[in-house]
């Protein structure tokens, strides 16, 4: 092992560090975790494979051979003919061209489609559409096909939607009409993702995707696990995935439960608990990268996370590994080193189920 | 960047049985080392040639599953997922409206 190493920040800087640093940024990255979710830091075995892999000399690392993971999608065939603001490359292609080529060109386990804007709301007024574009593609793909959007409750706040905003409410001290909003808001967004889910489902939706859950906070991710147990019940054959939104769960209300646990302040080991209790098939966490701290420090927090997720989670554990997720840097244009340094840990020393 | 992960830790989709082992995942809730197994008992293989392209190419055009390259006339989409339903055992969303919809 070389006294330097090249690597990165968490905002995608190249830095020169030695490797003692390297290996006092992973501690200090695993006990970051370890104290705020009250789980186990990584052994020492786990740090030394951990720095191994961040002082690997070749630009791009890769898992051992047999230790291979799912690698599904959370929309990424759209980032085809997206636009930069979605990581999208622009190309002129249709959502089927695109969706085609992800399973068939970059040989991916799963694809999935979604509508531009990702978010179930806008969804619902063009379900219709949505339904005939995945019903065509569907026929055409081999692969796990799945279809995706976010729950994102803010859009039924005040000014995008009808209840008043808790942003607005909270600050002058409205704590029980903040409640209230968040209450009534997240009763709709059950409901619009019950619909959407429904409709899917009438058209052999093969896995029905809601990611970035919680991103609006408690009242967000508790709309998500009830739709989800309401679709268990109407929709029994419909396989769903849920994605977090961070490691943490925001308390914007402070006092929601499910299955009897308090979902604010839920980390990733307990998010999966609920989301498994709720009845859904593969959960992915979410860890927020730090950018004023190492991808050493950040992979090794990350992964940490993960392998007490794992360890209590029943149901498949896939990682968000995207733009400022996992451990990659957050910048538009995540290098290759940190990328793929992300990928190889968090499934050697994370044991995630995929990523 | 998914280039990078499917390279980097992926199981290789349908040029090997990375789309097998996702529907296990997908459908049974399997957890990633018995869903290797599953699919690798059904295959009749060992579980390292799950991402064997000289192995999983054959099999995949032998049992009408899909292959990576374009065949014309070879199975894909719809046709191949009722026969890896078949072949796994399971019930694919899409596979049981297609049926029922031919009756």
């Amino acid at each position: 092992m070389k006294n330097h190493i090249h690597t990165r920040m968490g905002d995608g800087e190249r830095v020169s560090i030695s490797t003692a640093e390297v290996k006092d940024d992973v501690l200090a990255g695993t006990q970051d975790a370890a104290q705020r979710a009250s789980i186990p830091e990584l052994t020492e075995d786990d740090v030394e494979q951990l720095c191994g892999i961040m002082a690997e000399p070749s630009r791009a690392v890769s898992v051992e051979s047999g230790d291979e993971v799912i690698v599904t999608d959370d929309g990424c065939s759209m980032s085809f003919y997206s636009g930069q603001d979605s990581g999208g490359i622009g190309i002129p292609l249709s959502r089927l061209q695109a969706i085609l080529t992800y399973e068939r060109a970059c040989a991916a386990d799963s694809t999935s489609m979604g509508h531009s804007d990702y978010s179930f709301k806008p969804v619902k007024s063009i379900i219709n559409y949505e339904m005939n574009a995945y019903y065509t593609a569907s026929m055409m793909t081999t692969a796990p096909f799945f279809y995706g959007a976010q729950p994102n409750l803010g859009l039924y706040f005040q000014p995008d939607g009808p209840h008043p905003n808790p942003a607005d409410l909270l600050p002058q001290r409205q704590i029980k009409e903040a409640r209230a909003a968040q209450e009534a808001a997240a009763e709709q967004l059950r409901e619009d993702l019950v619909f959407v889910g429904k409709k899917m489902n009438g058209i052999g939706c093969e896995g029905l995707n809601f990611d970035t859950c919680g991103s609006a906070g408690d009242a967000d991710f508790l709309a998500a696990l009830q739709a989800v147990a309401d679709l268990k019940k109407e929709a029994p054959n419909m396989p769903l995935i849920m994605g977090a939104s961070g490691e943490f769960v925001i308390g914007m209300h402070g006092k929601l439960s499910f299955d009897k646990k308090q979902i604010a302040g839920m980390y990733p080991h307990e998010q999966a608990q609920a989301a498994e209790a709720a009845g859904i098939h593969i959960f992915g966490v979410a860890i927020g990268t730090n950018t004023t701290q190492s991808v050493a420090w950040n992979i090794a927090r990350t992964v940490t996370f993960v392998k007490a997720t794992v360890a209590v989670a029943n149901i498949p554990i896939h990682v968000n590994v995207g733009m400022g997720v996992g451990g990659v840097p957050m910048m538009e244009a995540p290098p290759i080193d940190s990328v793929t340094r992300a990928s190889k840990s968090l499934v050697q020393i994370g044991k995630a189920d995929g990523l | 960047m998914q280039i990078a992960h499917i390279v980097t830790a992926g199981m290789g989709g349908i040029r090997t049985a990375g789309d097998l082992v996702a529907w296990m995942q997908i459908i049974s809730k399997m957890k990633l080392t018995p869903a290797k197994q599953y699919v690798a008992d059904k295959l009749g293989i060992a579980v390292n040639d799950l991402v064997n392209e000289e192995i999983m190419r054959q099999i995949r055009e032998e049992l009408g599953i899909g292959v990576i390259t374009a065949i014309a006339g070879d199975p894909k989409g719809m046709r191949a997922k009722i026969k890896i339903a078949e072949l796994l055992n399971i019930p694919i969303n899409s596979v049981d409206l297609f049926k029922s919809q031919m009756a």
